[in-house]
This record gives structure tokens, sequence and C-alpha cells, in this order.
């Protein structure tokens, strides 16, 4: 089983990009669970259709110790298995911790187990690595390898690079590897050029330029995905595209983040001067 | 260094350098840890004008060097509110925080009636558990107020938070706010996580701050008495404020409050009406004392009643405040009266102390003021130091206007106070205090503890393990005080160690009664042979010899 973790700035569409691509592996018929590692718990909304899930922290709440791997999995999308951590409302509590607990649980109830058979486990987390909660995923024995969702927007490409940096340093101690960069294209000038030139100093390499198309947003409003919603668009092949390389991916790096202003002279080159 | 080994003769036949004992404390530690307990390693001496050296106090403890120091929920919860019987303290956190600060300080207390409210010998805590820290613990904080409420209609319930509860946020004060509207009765919360500040002194700061703020001058009845004073700063260890209280209301003197040994909620509300705020341990409440002046008029003055000469000459020092005369031959009276019994024995137990040496490395008064009991039998104190007191506990208030604000200060709220405009009342005019001063009569003052020790003692803040070990090698103490993490280490080399927090199993020791029971406890534990017939196997047997089985 392949454990990946998708990280990448706020509202860069993580958890699209998951879902389409979770999607495109379960069409090549892989097993895939879906772990959402955001509070917010819309992390599988796409793939089940809806925000029905009962939380694995919600779960825990209710049922205390007595909690049954099938109260906190749902199928969604050809087979997905999708399980949403949940955690605390905006301003309370510690959603970090909420992370640690929802994934040590389902370590214990065998979610990750050789007879679950699968060949997938992939792992959303918000926004940035804001605290140790949010770097479970890919502390040691959980990911091993990490995609980060990009776009030609400066700040997209800093929080790309502070989360390098968190991946160095657990690199370090478990083992994680960056496989590359998805760059979930905003129509920035020179998006792809500078993506490649940024993926290519960070050591690592663009694995898919996703452009951006309404398909995208029509199918979610729809709660589907792309692939779902309308398989014969070209953007569901740009995500079958995507999970196919994703598949193929021999390249995992201990990424090489970059000073700030290297990375300013980089926007510079590349974008805003072009 | 010449004498460091565990066979030196006594220090009365050779006595020892402190300088070379110093470097003997600090020859182990990393080149930058050295440095920085150089500071907090001070060699006494005292200048032609008093002055003492400077010593490194109040700064953050060295990681890994096992210090005695506590966290400031404990000095908040602990200390402070710890005494108060008819507040119902709630710990807000894990069962442990609760747990563990349960009454081990021997708090005494005595309900006024036998109906009366204690809930000193409950433990509150709202027992978080991973779910609160994840969601939030305020709803089940604000259940353990009604419940407490619903079972023992208290007149107030304070809330401590734990480390937990300051990293996850709960807005704990919003809380008790609430409740405290809902309710109709005085709820209020203190942020005292353990992590802030350096020591459980921050813990004090925050403790005493809430209690200026949220109980002090809620209620104006002024008391019957003549001569009513406030005791800041005495937590009633094994019955000390019992044998104060004894010895005031024989002198005719009305203690109005107590902060907070033997304390009640109506007390520190009604303490604005005292005439002289009283300070033992400077360390906990100076600036409570220092606010009550700013905001009601109230003169304070250190005092001490730990030692007979000290606690007849605290009452003295009461008596001359109020400059009545007929007080001040009460006082006497009283004075004569208790101290013929305390001399006999004083003086039957100095025969068999005079001359041997003890240890104090306790508090942020402590260590100061038993030495007055020590001095009493004749013996004396080599060397001495605060867990958690600042350079004005050392080196007198005179170095306050030179200390150093740091960060972790800055980090503890310092109230703004502004005088009361209904219930401020000078009790004494400019031209009277000044008269008094004049005369010889110290308001608001302290000299320190180095002042009172002698050249060539060892004065060390923030003692680690490895230097009380070195410690009791070098100097071989006749008794070593401190507190419960100490105890049985220190007993461990066959040395009498005494508690200096919550006086094992005794007590009282302040007033005339406390200072024959210290002396008879000192004398059985210093004089005793026990730890002779004690040996270790080791010492009885010689070692085993024994070769390795194969290569």
């Amino acid at each position: 089983m392949r454990k990946i973790a998708i990280y990448g700035k706020g509202g860069i569409g993580k958890s699209t990009t998951t879902q389409n691509t979770v999607a495109g592996l379960a069409e090549m018929g892989r097993k895939v669970m879906v772990v959402g590692c955001d509070p917010k718990a819309d992390s599988t909304r796409l793939l089940l259709g809806g925000l029905s899930q009962k939380t694995v922290l919600d779960t825990l709440r209710s049922e205390g110790e007595d909690v049954e791997l099938e109260d906190i999995r749902k199928t969604g999308f050809n087979g997905t298995i999708c399980v949403e951590s949940g955690g605390p409302e905006p301003g309370v509590g510690c959603a970090g911790r909420g992370i640690i607990t929802s994934i040590n649980l389902l370590e214990q109830l065998g979610a990750y187990a050789e007879s679950e058979k699968l060949d997938y486990a992939f792992y959303d987390v918000l926004g940035d690595v804001v605290c140790g909660g949010f770097a479970m995923p890919i502390r040691e024995g959980k990911a091993q390898e990490i995609y980060i969702v990009v776009s030609g927007e400066m700040m997209a490409m800093y929080a790309a690079n502070n989360i390098c940096k968190g991946i160095v340093k657990f690199a370090e101690a478990g083992g994680v590897r960056l496989g590359g960069l998805i760059c979930n294209s905003r129509k920035v000038d020179n998006e792809q050029e500078m993506i490649e030139a940024f993926a290519e100093q960070l050591g690592t390499y663009m694995i898919h330029f996703v452009p951006r198309d309404n398909m995208v947003q029509k199918a979610e409003i729809n709660r589907k995905t792309v692939i779902e919603f309308d398989p014969g668009h070209s953007q569901a092949g740009e995500y079958r595209t995507l999970a196919k390389k994703i598949e193929e991916n021999q390249t995992h790096v201990v990424p090489k983040p970059m000073h700030t202003d290297e990375l300013e002279k980089l926007l510079i080159k590349h974008g805003l001067a072009g | 260094m010449k004498v460091v080994s565990k066979e030196t003769i006594s220090p009365e036949v050779e006595p020892i350098d402190p300088a070379a004992v110093k470097q003997e404390l600090l020859r182990k530690v990393p080149t930058k840890v050295a440095r920085k307990r150089a500071k907090q390693i001070v060699i006494n001496s005292l200048a032609e004008n008093q002055d003492v050296p400077e010593i490194g106090a109040n700064t953050r403890t060295i990681p890994g060097i096992i210090t005695q120091r506590g966290c400031t929920y404990a000095g908040c919860k602990g200390v402070v509110l710890g005494p108060t019987r008819d507040i119902v303290n709630i710990t807000h956190g894990p069962i442990g925080c609760g747990f563990y600060s349960w009454l081990t300080r021997r708090n005494q207390t005595r309900a006024q009636e036998p109906a009366g409210e204690n809930f000193m010998t409950y433990c509150f805590s709202t027992d978080m558990q991973e779910e609160d820290i994840v969601f939030g613990g305020e709803k089940k904080l604000r259940a353990a107020i009604q419940e407490a409420y619903d079972l023992f209609k208290p007149k107030a319930i304070s809330v401590f938070s734990t480390c937990p509860v300051g990293l996850i946020g709960d807005d704990v004060h919003s809380v008790t706010r609430e409740m405290k509207e809902q309710l109709g009765i005085n709820v209020f919360a203190f942020s005292c996580e353990g992590y802030k500040g350096v020591s459980q002194s921050a813990g004090h700061h925050i403790a005493n701050n809430g209690l200026f703020t949220h109980i002090v001058g809620l209620d104006d009845t002024v008391q019957e008495g003549k001569y009513k004073i406030n005791l800041l700063g005495e937590y009633n260890i094994g019955g000390d404020a019992f044998e104060i209280d004894r010895i005031l209301k024989d002198c005719g003197i009305t203690l109005v409050a107590t902060f907070s040994g033997n304390s009640s909620y109506d007390q520190f509300a009604n303490s604005h009406t005292a005439d002289l705020n009283t300070i033992m341990c400077h360390r906990s409440i100076n600036y409570v004392a220092e606010m009550m002046e700013t905001k009601f008029g109230i003169p304070w003055i250190k005092i001490n009643f730990i030692g007979a000469e000290a606690s007849a000459k605290t009452l003295r020092k009461i008596a001359n405040y109020f400059e009545d005369p007929e007080l001040i031959e009460r006082v006497e009276e009283v004075i004569a009266r208790e101290m013929p019994e305390v001399i006999k024995v004083r003086d039957e137990i100095r025969a068999r102390c005079q001359g041997k040496l003890a240890m104090l490395f306790v508090g942020g008064s402590r260590a100061h003021h038993y030495q007055e009991l020590f001095a009493e039998i004749g013996m004396k104190t080599i060397s001495a130091g605060y867990e958690f007191a600042h350079r004005d506990d050392y080196e007198g208030r005179h170095v306050l206007p030179n200390l150093k604000v740091d960060a972790d200060s800055r980090n503890i709220e310092e109230l703004e106070v502004h005088p009361d405009p209904e219930r401020y009342r000078p009790r004494k005019s400019a031209e009277d205090l000044a008269r008094m001063q004049e005369n010889g009569f110290r308001f608001k003052d302290y000299d320190g503890m180095m002042r009172e020790m002698a050249a060539g003692t060892l004065v060390i803040d923030d003692i680690s393990q490895y230097e009380t070990e070195r410690l009791l090698e070098i100097y071989k103490p006749a008794i070593f005080c401190a507190g419960i993490k100490e105890k049985f280490a220190v007993q461990k080399s066959g040395i009498p160690m005494k508690q200096l927090h919550s006086y094992d199993s005794g007590g009282p020791y302040a007033g005339f009664k406390g200072a024959i029971n210290f002396y008879r406890e000192i004398d059985r534990m210093v004089n005793s042979q026990i730890w002779t017939y004690l040996k270790a196997p080791w010492q009885e047997n010689p070692e085993l010899a024994a070769k390795y089985a194969c290569d």
C-alpha cells in the first residue's frame, strides 16, 4: 500500500484535486482510502455525493471507546473508502490533537491492515502545517509520499516552500519523501514554466499541470468529481492522467527548500518581470 | 581543593574555604552552565555600608539541573488559594494537576462554627479528557461550576487553568463571568498555566492579583477593635496561624484578614478596613501590600513571627505603629509572660546544639526566617538559598529600582491601581509618617536574607540536586532543610532532613509556642544517634570480588 499525503496552501484545491485523482485511481481498479484531515470534514464530499459522513472524532465522542471501523468509514465513488477525521468548531479546542487522536484510532482499528487490501491511502491535510498535529500524517510510519498542490500565485509558492521545510524535518526522522508538485492552474502568466523552475529548485519536478476549467466548479456544485459527473470531458482526462502519473511516479526526494529571497528572485524572473 | 574528601575533619577544626567550595560546585558543569550558576552561587560579605554582593535570581532554570522549583499553577492554586476554606477551587485540566496539588502543604484551617464551610478537604477538577482537549473544555468547565454550586452553594468559586487549557485557548474568564452572573455568587478564574514565568513565584503574583481584583474591598463592614491589622504572606502550615492568632488576641490586636492561612472569603472582602498590613513572606505578596496602600491608604511593614525574639520584635513594631502606650504595655506583658518558658527550653537545648551547622534551601522567605530559630539555639546557617525568590528578597528592597524586567516577568500582569474614590483613607498623615520614620520606624522595608547572614557563608539560588549532594559531602551539616522533593535524597546521605514547606508532621513553629516546638524538633533530629547505627550493606561487608566468566 502506498500512503500519500496532499498538502498545499488553504484554498488551492487540495480536496478537489485529491478526490478527482482518487476517482481516477478507482477507475483504474485501485482500492483507495481517503482520510480527510480537516476539521471542516469536507474532504470526501465529492466522492460521497454530499457531507453525510459521521467523523471519527464525533463518533469517538458519542460512542466512547466502543468504536467499530464500520462506524467511521463510508464507501464512495467506485468503491473508494472515505474517512473524515473531523474536529472542533473554529476557535475552540485543538484541531491538531484531534488529527493525532483520529489517525491513532484508525490504526488501532486496523484501517490500514493487510486484510483491507488497500492500494492507496490518501491524507488530505488542511492548509499550512501550523502545528504538530497537522504534521501527524507525515510522521514515522504514516505517509511516505507527499504531493504539494501549488499554483503560480506567490503565496501558494511561499506555502509550498514552507511545507518543504516541514518535509525535510520529517524526512530525516521518518523517511517521508516529496513525490512532486501538482500545479492547479490559476491562469497566472508563465505559470507552467515558473512552477517547473520552482520544482527544479526544490529538487523535484512538476508531476502534472492541471488546467483551469469551469467544469470543476460545475461538478462540485453537483457534489461529484469531474470523472463521475462528465466522464467524457477533457478535464476528466487531465485527472486520469494525473492519477496515472502518480501511479507510475518513481521520483521520491528530500526537498531543498529555498531561502525567501531566492524564491522572490524566481518569481520576478518567471512571473512578475515576464 | 583542600577539603572536599568525604573523610574531612569537622569544619570547626579546619575552616572550609567557601571560594574553593564554589569552584568545586561549578567544576563538573559545562562552561555556559557554570557561568550562569556562578552568578547564583554567591559568597556572602557585608560592605561597610551594609551592601551585600549581587546574586542572580528569578531567572530561568537550566534544564536538567534538577531544580527544586514548582510551576505557576502550583504557586497559584497550591500556595495562595490552597489555604482558603470557603472558596471552591476548581482545577480546570487533566486530573493529575488537581490530585497532586490537593492538601500537600498541610495548610490547616478552622471553620468558624461547627457548620461552617470547609472545602479544603475536597479535590475539585474538571478531569479533562482527550476529547475535551480536541473540542475545547469550556462546556465541561461551565458544567463543573454549576455542579459545584448545586452541591455546595459556596460564596465563591474559582477556576485554575493548567497547561493544556492555555494551549487550546479555553476562555476561562468569559466562562466565569457568565457563571457569576447566572449564579449570583462570585466566580473568577486564574490564567496560571504551569509554563508561565520561571517558577511558582509567577503563580503567587497571578493569585494575589486575582484576590485583589475580585474580592478585596467588596465588604465595607468595619469590625470592632482598636488595633486592626492584616497578616499577609502567612499560610498556616502546621497551625502557625493559630499560634500567631493566640498571641495577637492576647495583645488585643484584631486580625482582620490573613492572606491566606486560615482565611475566609469574607476576611478578604473586608481586608481593606484594617489599619496596617504586616508582611511575613515578602516574596509572595509584597505587591498586594503596595496595591492596598495605593488604593486604600493602608501602610505596610515587614514582620516575622518565626523565632521567639523575632516574634517579640514584631509585636513591639506593631505596637509602635499604633503609638498607643496601652498597647505597647500590653505587648510587653505578653512578651514577659511568654518568654520565660521559651528561654528555659531554649537554653537547655542550646547546650546540645551550639555550633552545629544548618543549611536551608526553601521558599521565598523561609530560608531567611528559620535562620532566626536556628540562631536562637546556637546553630549556624552555613549555606542558604531560595527556590523562587527575587533579588530584593536576597539583597533588600533597595535594589528594586535596578531590577531588570525581563520577558518572563513581563508575561505576568502588573495591575494599575489608583486611590479608591470612596475607600481611600490614609491611616497616617504624611506628617506622622515622616515623623515616625525620622524616629527610626521603618515602613515598607525589607533588608533581605543576605544582610543577616555571616560573611563567608554560601548563598545559593535555585540550588540543584548535584550542588546539594556536594554541599552535604563537603560541610556535613547537622541538618538540611528543604521540601519533600529533596527529603529522601538528603536522608540517604545520612543527614537529618527537615521539611520547611510542610513541616513533615510537626508544627506550629511560629510565635512563642512554635519556637519551643521547633527547638525540640531540631534537638531530637540533630542529637539523635540513629544515623550512626545505620550502615549500608557495602559499609559492613567487604566488596565482592568477581571475574568475567569469559572474555
